[in-house]
């Protein structure tokens, strides 16, 4: 068992060096090796040596900006110069307050609506034609009614995480175990221990999946969102480097991305193991 | 009103088929009744609606038509009166072998202290032979044992009543006869009031001052009340040693494998009063079945010993 994870961490770090060596050989300046020194002055003098700091950055390049952006993560230097840690707080305080939103509808609401078949139905076709709607297409929308670019991010993050978790939620509730309703009925458990000693208990492992989930999506939705709207965030960064052409800048903030995207599902996998009962 | 501490009458249940339609009852006509401190089992093959009767009688179900009543009051829903005992355990798998009993107790008396709480719940899980397993999570508690936790929960309510759904049907012969005996001791002790279904004939005369023998479905009946008239000290050690034992096993199980089938149904062409099913002592040697007024034309029941009351 130890020695798996050794050898699979072994041949990760191959993978890896084996890519940023592709990355370095492909990026490597063409001039340098195939062409003669003439050519090169040449290729300057009828301006391609434009290309050049056009090109793919070589990972060296990136590498610089990664020990740049994480040498310094929270200074603040105006709108547009904030450090990585100050940008990935705010996409973080966005998802995180309109996440926490949508679990405040979507696991009562679930509840009720699994606990009753008819309203089961009642609500499936309105899940049903929502949940497929992009939640930037309600962006919109968001900014003509609530008027706040902010308030339109953490509205669009509250839409995208509600469906998932208010599906898993319905369905996790709707499918507790009749042996254990049953227990409850003969002990004439009270509603409410019923719903927090009994069902949310034995529904928890399916809301939590659904809440895992929904935090993935916000997490995809936050960089797009804030692409959008502008100001603040890592999604921002990402659009303000690509303005400025600073690519290295760019595949930092994809890389941080991908790590804080990661981050949260294991948190998320964590509460998943914390809550999950073995029959 | 009768004095019985559990009566059912005329309870018939038919459940909607799947088209739509309305499926033949299950069973129907079906009167019985249990006095205070008696246990009584029920028998019958699979699917003639033993499960359904318990569940109506712990509330959690309604028949189609027919009353059952409790202690005089008519059942309505399930009570902390009706301690029940499912066939497959129940137990809630998040909570501890003492949360499972404890859930229970604080349900039945929630102003109860913590300690007060646990101390009930544990005497009830040492009763069962559980004391050293309470910390336990029931999936990591052998099927015995879980269905022991399962007793002890419907036992530390101290109910009027234990329903119990073949209690002991999942488990290896060797548990089941010890559970068997645990189960004795306590009832012996307590006087407890006890409605079981079982398959197994041998349980059932262990256990039962009364057997009550259902016809095949649908339309099943209570086709006769058998009489344990063994002495109620018994043993499952010493049981084989009684005389009577054979005699209400053969009864039994001839029941089961000949006749069960033939009670099916109006058409069944033999007299047969639901309201009053027949009570025969298998046990007793030469007690003669009284001659029944039959209606011209039909057979008289292949019983023995039969003593209608
Ligand atoms: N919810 C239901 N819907 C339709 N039919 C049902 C339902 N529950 C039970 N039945 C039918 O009722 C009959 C009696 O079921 P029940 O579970 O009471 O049988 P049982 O005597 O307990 O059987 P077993 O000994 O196998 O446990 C069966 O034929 C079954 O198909
Ligand atoms: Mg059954």
């Amino acid at each position: 068992m130890r020695s798996l994870k050794l050898k699979a961490a072994v041949i990760s770090l191959l993978l890896f060096l084996l890519f940023i060596g592709a990355w370095h050989m492909a990026t490597l300046p063409k001039e340098s090796t195939s062409l003669a020194g003439a050519s090169a002055e040449y290729a300057a003098l009828m301006g391609k040596g434009a290309e050049k700091s056009g090109g793919f950055p070589p990972p060296l390049e990136v590498g610089r900006a990664f020990v740049k952006y994480l040498a310094d993560p929270v200074y603040d230097h105006g709108p547009n110069d904030k450090g990585i840690a100050i940008q990935l707080g705010h996409s973080l305080a966005r998802v995180g307050l309109g996440f926490f939103l949508a679990v405040l509808v979507a696991v009562p609401l679930g509840f009720v609506i699994g606990m009753s078949p008819l309203l089961l139905r009642a609500f499936d076709p309105f899940i049903q034609v929502l949940k497929p709607i992009s939640p930037l297409a309600w962006m919109p929308l968001a900014l003509y009614t609530l008027k706040d670019s902010n308030v339109s991010g953490i509205f669009v993050i509250f839409i995208c995480s509600i469906w998932p978790m208010l599906i898993n939620t319905a369905f996790g509730v709707a499918s507790v175990r009749r042996d254990w309703i049953n227990v409850a009925r003969t002990l004439e458990v009270n509603p409410l221990r019923l719903a927090f000693l009994v069902i949310l208990p034995a529904a928890a492992p399916t809301i939590l999946t659904g809440m895992r989930i929904s935090m993935g999506i916000a997490w995809l939705v936050i960089v797009a969102a804030e692409m959008l709207v502008g100001g603040t965030g890592i999604g921002y960064f990402v659009w303000n480097e690509w303005n400025n052409l600073a690519l290295p800048n760019v595949i930092f903030a994809i890389t941080m991305i991908g790590v804080v995207g990661m981050l949260l599902d294991m948190i998320f996998g964590r509460l998943q193991q914390l809550v999950t009962y073995r029959e | 009103m009768s004095t019985h501490f559990l009566l059912v009458e005329a309870l018939q249940k038919v459940y909607p088929a799947a088209g739509g339609g309305t499926n033949a009852p299950v069973f129907e006509d079906i009167h019985f009744h249990i006095d205070r401190g008696e246990f009584v089992c029920i028998v019958g093959h699979s699917g003639c609606g033993k499960t359904t009767i318990l569940n109506v009688l712990a509330g959690l179900e309604e028949a189609t038509s027919g009353d059952a009543f409790m202690d005089g009051r008519e059942v309505r829903g399930p009570s902390l009166d009706r301690g029940v005992v499912f066939q497959s355990h129940a137990l809630m798998p998040w909570m501890s072998v003492l949360g499972n009993v404890a859930f229970a107790v604080k349900s039945k008396w929630p102003e109860w202290s913590k300690e007060k709480v646990r101390e009930h719940c544990t005497g009830y899980l040492e009763m069962v032979g559980l004391g050293a397993a309470i910390d336990k999570k029931p999936a990591e508690l052998s099927g015995g044992m879980k269905q022991r936790v399962g007793i002890a929960r419907a036992f530390a309510i101290q109910p009027k009543m234990l329903l119990l759904d073949e209690p002991f049907g999942a488990l290896d012969a060797l548990t089941r006869g010890t559970i068997q005996d645990e189960l004795l001791k306590i009832v012996q002790a307590t006087h407890q009031t006890v409605f079981m279904i079982t398959h197994d004939v041998d349980e059932a005369i262990l256990l039962a001052d009364k057997i009550l023998l259902m016809s095949n479905g649908p339309h099943a009946k209570i086709a006769e009340i058998v009489e344990v008239t063994m002495p109620r000290d018994r043993t499952r050690a010493g049981i084989h040693h009684d005389p009577q034992y054979y005699r209400i096993r053969n009864h039994l199980v001839d029941f089961l494998v000949n006749r069960s089938k033939t009670y099916a149904g109006a058409e069944a062409g033999m007299f047969h009063d639901p309201r009053n099913p027949p009570l025969v002592r298998p046990g007793l040697d030469g007690e003669r079945a009284p001659v029944l007024a039959l209606p011209t034309g039909m057979a008289a029941p292949q019983l023995k010993q039969v003593i209608n009351n």
